[in-house]
């Protein structure tokens, strides 16, 4: 796979992981986040960039180049602002690919019909929480 | 109308007196309980406490039967998916967006969703007050294409003293109202302006200046 251009909006556990992962997998990586002691979570062979801002405020999308962007993934702790910045990534500057992180699997449906990407970290839990219950019962069940 | 208003504090709460003042009725959603407590003390309007972007809370507040939903909250991706929700999920026939961040104006237009700055229309207001200190009143209006505006004809004016119909104004230009004195009328061809009328004049925006030349006789 050639190097991406990543935008990575939100430093937090998902993001700084996200991040690191693409950096070391050599893509280009600028992300973002409101607060500056989130950078922390970044790995020092991070080699990407740093945006400290408002990522809803299209100046700092601009700042961080977003034009130029292959990929752009929405992971701030809420809903509104990720699905906001993957649909303004998407419609107004033009980025091929955005995913977004939904916590509400309620507003997941909504934006599946927008046609964004999205991951619903609640939903994943809940399949996998299901089968682990699943697996246990057919044991039990073994046992008997 | 039947109106849901999504915000809080102060604004909010001038917001929703001013359209229950015009005799619509209101519903407002608000996030923080406190709120909620004062202007159900102090409003005519239904009040739910929530976050307006839940699909069900918008439900619960009636939006399956309101004519316009109006977000603003101090975030603008909250009054983006608020507003999306509105439309789409809940068929509202108007949903308006308050942006904080001005550059936000025409990127949620670009995503279907009405926008307003407040920052954008107080500045272009008091731009315009400024430039002209006989012009009140400018009102943008057809999404800033039209300008509606107050004029004060005084002496210097060129037009005191000609009949309507012979004041040449662009093309795209309309006196619309005379207000002489405590009297307010809709002037006809053969009324005289005199001195001291303030006229409402509808115009295009790209008209603006010319229009407003051609009363007053000054440029800005």
């Amino acid at each position: 796979m050639s190097s991406l251009y990543v935008i990575v909006v939100g430093c937090g556990r998902l993001g700084a992981h996200l991040a690191n992962l693409l950096s070391r997998a050599e893509h280009r990586v600028v992300v973002i986040d409101r607060s500056e002691a989130a950078f922390a979570g970044l790995s020092e062979a991070f080699s990407g960039f740093r945006v400290e801002g408002d990522a809803a405020e299209p100046g700092v999308l601009k700042q961080a180049k977003i034009e130029r962007a292959d990929l752009l993934i929405a992971a701030t702790q809420r809903d509104n602002v990720n699905l906001m910045v993957a649909l303004v990534a998407r419609e107004a500057f033009g980025v091929p690919h955005v995913m977004a992180r939904v916590y509400d699997p309620a507003r997941e449906q909504v934006y599946r019909e927008l046609g964004l990407s999205t991951v619903c970290p609640t939903l994943l839990a809940g399949e996998a929480f299901l089968e682990l219950v699943h697996e246990a019962m057919s044991q039990g069940g073994a046992e008997e | 109308m039947k109106v849901i208003l999504v915000g809080s504090g102060r604004t909010l709460y001038f917001l929703g007196q001013t359209f229950v003042a015009q005799g619509h009725s209101i519903t407002i959603i608000d996030r923080d309980s406190d709120d909620c407590l004062k202007l159900a003390r102090n409003l005519k309007a239904t009040i739910v406490q929530g976050d307006a972007s839940e699909p069900s809370i918008l439900e619960e507040a009636g939006a399956r039967g309101a004519d316009i939903v109006l977000a603003a909250t101090e975030s603008d991706p909250d009054n983006l998916i608020i507003c999306h929700m509105a439309q789409s999920r809940f068929g509202v026939p108007r949903a308006v967006a308050l942006v904080n961040d001005p550059d936000n104006q025409n990127i949620f237009r670009k995503l279907g969703v009405d926008a307003i700055s407040t920052s954008l229309t107080v500045a272009s207001l008091i731009e315009q007050r400024a430039a002209f200190d006989q012009v009140m009143n400018v009102i943008p209006a057809s999404e800033g294409r039209v300008m509606i505006s107050e004029v004060a004809l005084d002496e210097r004016s060129p037009v005191v003293g000609l009949r309507l119909a012979d004041v040449q104004l662009p093309e795209d230009a309309l006196i619309a109202v005379l207000n002489r004195g405590s009297e307010t009328l809709i002037p006809r061809g053969h009324t005289v302006l005199e001195s001291g009328d303030r006229v409402l004049v509808v115009m295009l925006t790209r008209s603006r200046e010319a229009t407003l030349f051609k009363l007053t006789g000054q440029s800005s």
